[in-house]
């Protein structure tokens, strides 16, 4: 599949924003009132920031993007749609958690069912970008079970370690920040190694025999077309194989990385300036590779013998 | 609505069969296709560069040509494969549509794209295993086959030609429209008789558009060298003979074997 640029940025850029705003709400829930009006600031403006570029990049690959408020309509059938739902509903919670959280609107006793509605709202919508490509049954490496599990650890990940460089220069920087975020990253590595693993020994099961309908001895023979056409270049993108096993190896080193300069912030917090950037980046790379490497069963159509 | 209609009973299934033993690949469901298609309900199908280096465009049907080998053959055979829109019983096309632009009639199954409601979000050409979606860049909405729904219900047409471009315009007769929901039809006796098949069963979108499988291939068409006849001595196969060896450059011989004619065709 064609690693559409906007798409990218829309997930990982959301997918940090919606980690990061959740982890503010859950700290709301436990701690009560932020306890530096210009930390819960700067934080919440980052996670809504972050939030707000990524669903306005989504719309950019759009032929119609003034069309788009339709998308809010067929949240009975389409991930893509409920996706567009929860997201609007999100700023909902978000922005009267903000409010109270930073005592903009007194009213405490709401900060902690605020927040907490908040970050599940986060959990949904990052859930439902995750379904709009694990529910696509003709892209195998996307329907797959650990896809949704690896964007929900992507966001809370980045989240995390967004949290933590962004509590170290107003000295809010806490052990438990490393902690969450250390775990979070452990069991992402895992994820994304039996996800690859996975989708490497998966059998592919379709054939351009069934395609076609022409027995085991069918060959591509012509091409219907004089030049690339729209589903070769949407479909047909497969630069990445060629790399892909270097950068999985980039994406994990990126990862470990992360793991390490979130350690090495017991020694000075500031080591999360790199690890913040780290996984923004592997977020980044994995995202594209998610495209890069996924087979489309079209493909039989065009000569591939398997999907 | 991208949900599904309830399939009522005798529900009618509008689609096409395409008879791939007497596709002869000469491209004219193609053009007439794009030709009917480009001023019709999808217009416009936009082409970009179309005389330069590097044209492109949007098309609802394409022929895609396959080598088949049969088991037991060393010969191959060319088949000629017409791909468009198989108008499914439960398209994914249509349910991860955001809009509802993407939506299948409930009263004949066609499957179609609302041009003025279509956001151009591209979701609905990942779901298709079939590539039956092709994206306009120049008019930003998806565009597939509509099984030419603004001819087929066309008051104004004669009656024989209410029916699909691809179909009229097919010179072999390899391309069929109908009710495939009704077992009694034309269309349906067809696939009865000829095996009509479905494209990639086991994804379970259901197509109504059947294929008929090619023909097994008669032993008389062969591509092996028909074995040249012995001489009867009379003095015509003499003089050929002495031709034959004079204009071979040989100083004797007789009559060239199969296997030196072999030679001969392929140098």
């Amino acid at each position: 599949m064609n690693p559409a640029y906007s798409v990218i940025l829309f997930t990982t850029a959301s997918g940090a924003g919606y980690g990061l705003l959740a982890l503010l709400g859950l700290i709301g829930f436990s701690h009560g009132p932020v306890s530096s009006f210009v930390f819960g600031l700067v934080s919440i403006v980052i996670a809504l920031g972050l939030i707000t570029i990524g669903l306005l990049s989504s719309t950019f690959h759009l032929g119609h993007p003034e069309r788009a408020w339709r998308a809010f309509s067929q949240w009975r059938s389409s991930w893509l749609s409920r996706e567009g739902v929860a997201a609007v509903l999100t700023y909902v919670p978000a922005v009267l958690f903000a409010a109270t959280w930073l005592d903009i609107f007194h009213a405490p006793a709401w900060i902690g069912p605020l927040g907490l509605i908040a970050a599940t709202m986060c959990a949904v919508t990052v859930f439902c970008t995750a379904k709009i490509y694990s529910s696509l049954k003709t892209i195998r490496a996307w329907n797959h079970p650990l896809t949704v599990p690896v964007y929900l650890a992507f966001a809370l990940a980045s989240g995390g370690a967004l949290l933590t460089a962004i509590a170290t220069p107003f000295d809010r920087f806490q052990i438990f920040q490393v902690i969450l975020t250390g775990v979070v990253l452990v069991v992402l590595i895992v994820l994304k190694f039996f996800y690859w693993r996975g989708i490497d020994s998966a059998e592919r099961t379709h054939t351009m025999a069934a395609a076609t309908g022409l027995g085991a001895g069918v060959r591509q023979w012509e091409v219907p077309h004089t030049s690339e056409n729209y589903i070769m270049k949407e479909m047909g993108f497969a630069v990445a194989r060629r790399h892909a096993q270097k950068l999985r190896g980039v994406v994990y080193l990126l990862c470990l990385l992360t793991v390490a300069s979130l350690a090495a912030c017991l020694i000075s917090p500031w080591f999360s300036w790199l690890s913040a950037p780290a996984i923004l980046l592997a977020a980044i790379l994995e995202r594209w590779l998610f495209f890069a490497e996924a087979q489309h069963v079209v493909s039989l159509y065009y000569g591939a013998e398997k999907a | 609505m991208t949900s599904l209609p309830t399939p009522q009973p005798n529900q009618k299934k509008l689609g096409l069969v395409i008879d791939l033993d007497t596709c002869v690949g000469c491209q004219a469901c193609v053009t007439s296709c794009k030709e009917w298609n480009t001023q019709g309900y999808s217009a416009p199908l936009n082409d970009s560069d179309s005389y330069g280096s590097d044209p492109s465009g949007v098309w609802l049907n394409r022929v895609h040509g396959y080598e088949v080998k049969e088991e037991g053959r060393d010969d191959t055979h060319v088949v000629h494969f017409p791909r468009s829109c198989l108008h499914c019983e439960t398209p994914a096309c249509v349910t991860v549509c955001p809009t509802g632009a993407s939506y299948k009639r409930a009263e004949d199954g066609i499957v179609l794209v609302n041009p003025d409601t279509c956001i151009g979000c591209k979701l609905c050409s990942w779901a298709c295993p079939y590539g039956a979606r092709e994206y306009d860049y120049s008019h930003g909405t998806m565009k597939k086959c509509t099984l030419c729904i603004d001819r087929i219900y066309n008051t104004n047409l004669e009656p024989e030609d209410r029916a699909p471009a691809c179909v009229k315009a097919c010179p072999t007769g390899a391309r069929h429209f109908g009710d495939l929901g009704d077992p009694d039809s034309d269309v349906s006796q067809l696939v009865k008789a000829r095996e009509g098949f479905d494209l990639l069963p086991e994804m379970g979108y259901k197509p109504v558009n059947k294929y008929l499988p090619p023909r097994k291939r008669r032993d008389a068409v062969t591509s092996a060298a028909i074995a040249l006849p012995k001489g009867d001595g009379s003095a015509m196969d003499r003089l050929f003979s002495w031709a034959d060896r004079f204009l071979s450059g040989k100083p004797a011989g007789t009559i060239a074997s199969l296997e030196d004619m072999s030679d001969k065709l392929e140098g």
